[in-house]
């Protein structure tokens, strides 16, 4: 139990013209250091923090409600939106809930890809809080460099479903379609050339004295605040808690490949950046392990009411043509139930709680996300520090508002 | 686990998990207050009376439930009782989930507010009361929190529109 003057609970700012002697500050919704549309409200002393208030809400575009008046595959291109810098971690989850839903089996090549593809996904995510947490500490060249290795991640998707950012290519059954031809040269050059590029990376900023001083002791949380504010993935496994759904509780067949969980018992920025730095590398040795064992087999579940048709067969068969016209016209209906799947993504876990009452269309889509928790966290971390750490703060907990709006 | 076969009812699933450790603490606690269970697709599911929700959570997590990964609500409008306040509990020990839930009144729902216990129930908390309009009592800051403050209407509840002005 805490006390209602814990730090831990956000109270409601003072009042309009209260008599108080701290300076209240406006930082963002337009401010570059807060990736996004995320306003704080700032009291200061001096500069020193004393209290913070985040005001959220600014992209808030109710995905929620609009996955209640659309069929279950038709709420897969909105996931994407939620975390746009982690596209394939949303389809993923949303896909493996509703197939917990129905009981579908998936076939194996297709979860392989779907590993592979996450951890694509978390290497374009992490790959952007790199460069973006060094540009807000200072360091613009890290930026550039970062983003010229996301670009080959981008070009590989785009490859793969036709768009660079919003992929949609997990689908409800398995992938959208075969990956073409060349995909899996093109990952396997893209993880050869990336450790060299992290090496690069770490020898700017790890022996870099500017932002070793802005990171090092700043920020810290300790593993009881991390547990009791809902923080999750690599901010938490900073903190020194030791959990990751990939290991403790698998999905998706993670149970096949072992890896290294990176933790660091330090709980400060800089631990948190030492610990993504190893999670890329411990991703760069999942993808290798997927290549090295990839199986053949098709990639779509043999569930015909409920995976659309290859156009070949559509175009040939009556009873495919019925079933892709049913899918399209009618959706499929869903066993009645609950269920909520967690999985790890580059941020943290994210679940999604999927209600069905047995019709086509969801009944109720509840997305967690990781964001949205880890930023309860930041006045902890922030409070009794000067005002410019807090950019540091915000760095490196990766928050994307995306998903913390929704 | 998963392929266990769904046990339906509060008799079948005491005596089908017997052993399981979130049973065991509830029931340990006060076996009056657990009204109905479930075992469904290898997800455990424990209603328990809404006004002894914040004792249950400590129940549980003194049994090793020691993480709220997420809280949240479903509108059964128009049956009754109306409102289904769900919390996903991570136990990083054990390394499963359980889920408890509360069933509300669709007039004026109040349940007892997590913050006391997990801290992080605060910003849930308060997106539920922002899309739902469920109260939570002792609550230390429940103002909206996604839709702007002087919105009018809760737009997850099933009655509100969809599509079109409002």
């Amino acid at each position: 139990m805490v006390s209602i003057g814990d730090t831990r609970i956000h109270q409601a700012p003072p009042a309009e013209g209260a008599k108080d002697q701290h300076m209240v500050i406006n930082m963002g919704p337009q401010h570059p250091a807060t990736h996004g549309v995320l306003r704080l409200v700032l009291e200061i002393d001096g500069e020193i923090v004393v209290r913070l208030y985040p005001e959220i809400g600014y992209l808030h575009t109710g995905i929620e409600k609009t996955c209640e008046a659309k069929f279950y595959q038709q709420v897969v291109p909105l996931t994407d939106r939620i975390n746009y810098l982690d596209p394939m971690s949303n389809n993923l989850c949303y896909c493996l809930a509703v197939e917990k839903l129905i009981g579908l089996e998936i076939p194996e090549k297709a979860t392989w890809l779907r590993v592979l593809l996450a951890e694509l996904s978390r290497l374009n995510s992490h790959l952007i809080w790199l460069g973006t947490h060094a540009m807000d500490i200072g360091a613009l060249t890290v930026f550039l460099y970062t983003f010229r290795e996301r670009e080959e991640i981008l070009r590989i998707f785009e490859g793969l479903a036709g768009q660079r950012m919003m992929t949609s290519y997990i689908r409800i059954g398995g992938l959208s379609m075969e990956p073409p031809l060349d995909f899996l040269d093109r990952v396997q050059g893209f993880i050869n050339m990336l450790p060299e590029k992290i090496d690069e990376y770490a020898n700017l900023l790890t022996g870099n004295p500017i932002f070793r001083n802005r990171l090092k002791g700043v920020g810290y949380l300790s593993p009881e605040d991390a547990v009791a504010l809902g923080v999750t993935g690599p901010v938490m496994r900073a903190s020194g808690v030791d959990f990751d759904l990939r290991r403790d509780i698998p999905y998706c067949g993670y149970e096949k490949f072992p890896f290294q969980v990176p933790i660091s018992t330090d709980g400060d920025c800089w631990a948190r950046y030492e610990v993504r730095l190893v999670e890329m590398r411990e991703s760069i040795k999942i993808i290798q392990m997927v290549l090295d064992g990839m199986p053949e087999g098709p990639v779509k579940a043999d569930a015909p009411k409920i995976v659309l048709p290859d156009r070949e067969k559509m175009k040939t068969q009556m009873e495919a043509l019925i079933h892709h016209f049913k899918i399209v016209t009618e959706g499929f209906a869903v066993p009645a139930g609950e269920v909520y799947q967690g999985i790890e993504a580059g941020h943290g876990a994210t679940g999604y709680y999927v209600v069905s009452d047995g019709t086509a269309k969801p009944y109720r889509v509840h997305m967690r996300y990781p964001s949205f928790a880890t930023l309860q966290a930041l006045e902890t971390m922030c409070k009794g520090r000067m005002l410019a750490d807090v950019v540091a703060v915000i760095g490196s907990i990766d928050i994307v508002l995306g998903e913390i709006d929704r | 686990m998963d392929k266990q076969k769904p046990l339906m009812g509060k008799a079948d699933v005491l005596e089908g998990l017997a052993e399981h450790p979130a049973i065991k603490a509830i029931l340990s606690w006060n076996p009056e207050a657990l009204l109905d269970a479930k075992f469904d697709r290898g997800e455990l599911t424990l209603t328990i009376a809404a006004e002894k929700i914040c004792s249950a959570a400590v129940a549980v997590q003194t049994a090793g439930y020691n993480f709220l990964e997420d809280l949240t609500a479903v509108d059964w409008f128009p049956s009754s009782p109306r409102f289904q306040v769900s919390y996903h509990i991570l136990s990083h020990s054990f390394k499963e989930y359980i889920r408890l839930s509360v069933l509300l009144d669709g007039a004026d729902p109040v349940v007892e507010s997590m913050t006391s216990v997990w801290p992080s129930a605060n910003y849930y908390e308060r997106e539920v009361f922002d899309l739902f309009g469920i109260q939570f009592s002792g609550h230390p800051n429940l103002r909206r929190i996604l839709m702007p403050d002087e919105w009018e209407g809760y737009p997850l509840r099933k009655d509100y529109p969809v599509e079109g002005y409002r």
